[in-house]
């Protein structure tokens, strides 16, 4: 029998094709239509932190060294008042098989594949992810198909995401190269119908649970060298993934006092859809195009619910500029011995001006550097920038205009984070929680529920309420 | 340039998704207008086939897919640019900061 492959039939069928490819009925944990049981829905693929540690030992994934950034926490001081500057280190996140945290994602999600019978894994990702996914498939000798939004109408490819093309390739995986659009969704659901494979989203519980390890590390090895907790760490963030990970696994080694601090790229006014804004990006993740959305409505994914929820572990959340993050990827190399890529940098670039604030005997963490090399350098992507127009000079980085002007700093001092309104985005996530179910009343239980997945109380939820 | 596959060669095939009047409503006008496209690797099953041409191909997933032939064996042309002097220029200026030898 054929079926219909139409846009319209193939989302009708979404929700089946979707129960078969990640091997999960997620109605089972809907209590409402507002609340679900999050903590059930995360223990339901039924590993423990030990057995994670087990299945990443397995593929070499995780145990990476925590960097103390001497010179940077030097030059943050030089530029800090007295008694100002925290100690900053770095988990050098690149050391996974693959280059990024993002094996830590993959190889509990590719291991469940393969425990369940899977053949393959698929994946919609222009990311490390996609990587991350294709190396511990060839690992487990599944195949893999990967999805990813690489070219514009012009057939211009974003260069980190054709060198992400190339390495998934290297790992032996059919890589569809899609031009721009939300229609990959569709694409990934008809991959999943036609092969039968495992799909290996971002935000199925094994995705998030694969990130504790990383939190738990930085937390126990920092209680080994230096007799405490950090006091802060900065996580790039996008989907929320890594916050949710992070933060959970360092909850998991007791250290649950430490302040965590999402950062992104301000790439505000340039739409993820765009055909004509994609190429004006010089950051293809880790930016305000994925944080901001996500933070007010987490379960807009490719899931029926997602598993990571950012909103329900942020302490703080901040942006900084294209520019600012050049900079502070440039000033790692060249300060510290380390040549690395966009996404822990983002975090990095965030913590030079974060450690001003805090004081001199206090620990700040970015907790992940990834590999870079040929289309995800500052040289790549600069010159990539001016191709396509965009203005890329010297200054002062508050004239940074995303997808017009890129404003490298004349100097560390000049580097600040923007706060978002959590506050703001807290309230809008209950209007959209709420919205959402319409003609539903809210109950206590309900209400309970959105104040723990929005870090926030009762009364702030009952507040943020549609009269 | 060769412009002729044979069988086994590995090429490029294109395929057009959606065309523009297919496309889902909720995009900007400008990612509308164009058609959603996708292009994939593999190692050719025809016996010979030009550019243009509808082809069938097996990925390196081991699995046949169709589309048209886009191109035999396209290179990975992606660099790592120009060095930015502006950037090189900051960096270098907060490491001498720092004093040290020089």
């Amino acid at each position: 029998m054929t079926r219909d492959t139409s846009y319209a039939a193939v989302m009708a069928r979404k929700n089946e094709i979707l129960k078969a490819c990640v091997g999960l009925d997620y109605a089972l944990f809907e209590r409402s239509p507002i609340r679900f049981d999050y903590e059930g829905l995360l223990s339901s693929p039924g590993y423990s932190l030990a057995e994670v540690q087990r299945i990443q030992a397995e593929t070499g994934v995780g145990r990476t060294p925590l960097v103390e950034l001497r010179n940077t926490t030097d030059l943050v001081r030089s530029i800090s008042r007295a008694g100002k500057g925290a100690r900053i280190f770095v988990k050098d996140e690149r050391c996974n098989p693959s280059g990024s945290f993002k094996d830590r994602r993959a190889s509990l999600s590719v291991y469940h594949a393969a425990k369940l019978g899977y053949k393959g894994v698929a994946c919609g990702s222009s990311g490390n992810y996609a990587a991350a996914v294709a190396s511990q498939a060839a690992k487990r000798n599944l195949r893999t198909i990967i999805l990813q939004e690489v070219f514009d109408s012009r057939k211009v490819g974003q260069p980190e995401i054709l060198e992400k093309t190339r390495t998934c390739e290297a790992y032996g995986a059919e890589v569809w190269q899609l031009s721009v659009g939300p229609e990959l969704f569709y694409v990934m659901l008809r991959v999943a119908e036609e092969t039968g494979f495992f799909n290996a989203s971002l935000w199925i519980p094994t995705g998030i649970l694969g990130i504790e390890t990383l939190g738990y590390e930085v937390a126990v090895e920092m209680k080994e060298r230096e007799g405490r907790f950090p006091d802060a760490v900065v996580i790039t963030n996008a989907g929320g993934g890594n916050v949710t990970g992070t933060t959970r696994g360092l909850a998991k080694a007791g250290s649950t006092k430490t302040a965590i601090i999402g950062a992104s790229v301000d790439l505000r006014g340039l739409h993820m859809a765009s055909d004509l804004d994609f190429n004006r990006k010089s950051f293809t993740t880790g930016h305000s195009g994925f944080s901001v959305p996500f933070m007010t409505l987490p379960d807009r994914t490719d899931v029926p619910r997602n598993a990571a929820r950012q909103l329900r572990y942020l302490d703080r959340a901040v942006f900084v500029t294209q520019g600012e993050v050049f900079y502070a990827t440039d000033l790692l190399a060249k300060l510290e011995g380390l040549d690395r890529g966009p996404a822990g940098n983002t975090s990095l670039a965030a913590a030079l001006a974060i450690a001003r604030e805090m004081d001199r005997d206090e620990i700040l963490v970015v907790q992940e550097t990834e590999y870079t090399g040929a289309g995800k350098l500052p040289s790549s992507q600069l010159t990539f920038a001016r191709e396509n127009g965009i203005e890329v000079r010297r200054g002062d980085p508050r004239e940074n205009v995303p997808g017009k002007a890129i404003v490298i700093p004349e100097g560390p001092e000049q580097i600040r984070v923007e706060d978002l309104d959590l506050a703001k985005i807290r309230r809008s996530y209950v209007e959209k929680a709420v919205g959402a179910a319409a003609g539903y009343r809210p109950t206590e239980e309900d209400v309970r529920f959105l104040a723990e997945d929005s870090k926030s109380t009762v009364e702030f939820v009952r507040s943020a309420l549609p009269r | 340039m060769v412009d002729e596959a044979r069988r086994g060669d590995l090429v490029q095939i294109h395929i057009v998704v959606f065309r523009p009047e297919e496309r889902t409503a909720n995009i900007p006008d400008c990612t509308k207008a164009v058609p959603y496209e996708a292009w994939v690797k593999g190692f050719l099953l025809d016996e010979s086939a030009r550019i243009g041409d509808p082809v069938r191909v097996k990925t390196f997933a081991g699995r046949e897919l169709g589309g048209d032939l886009a191109a035999i064996n396209p290179a990975y042309d992606h660099s790592f640019g120009k060095p930015p002097v502006e950037l090189i220029r900051a960096s270098l200026e907060g490491r001498d900061r720092l004093g040290g030898a020089g």
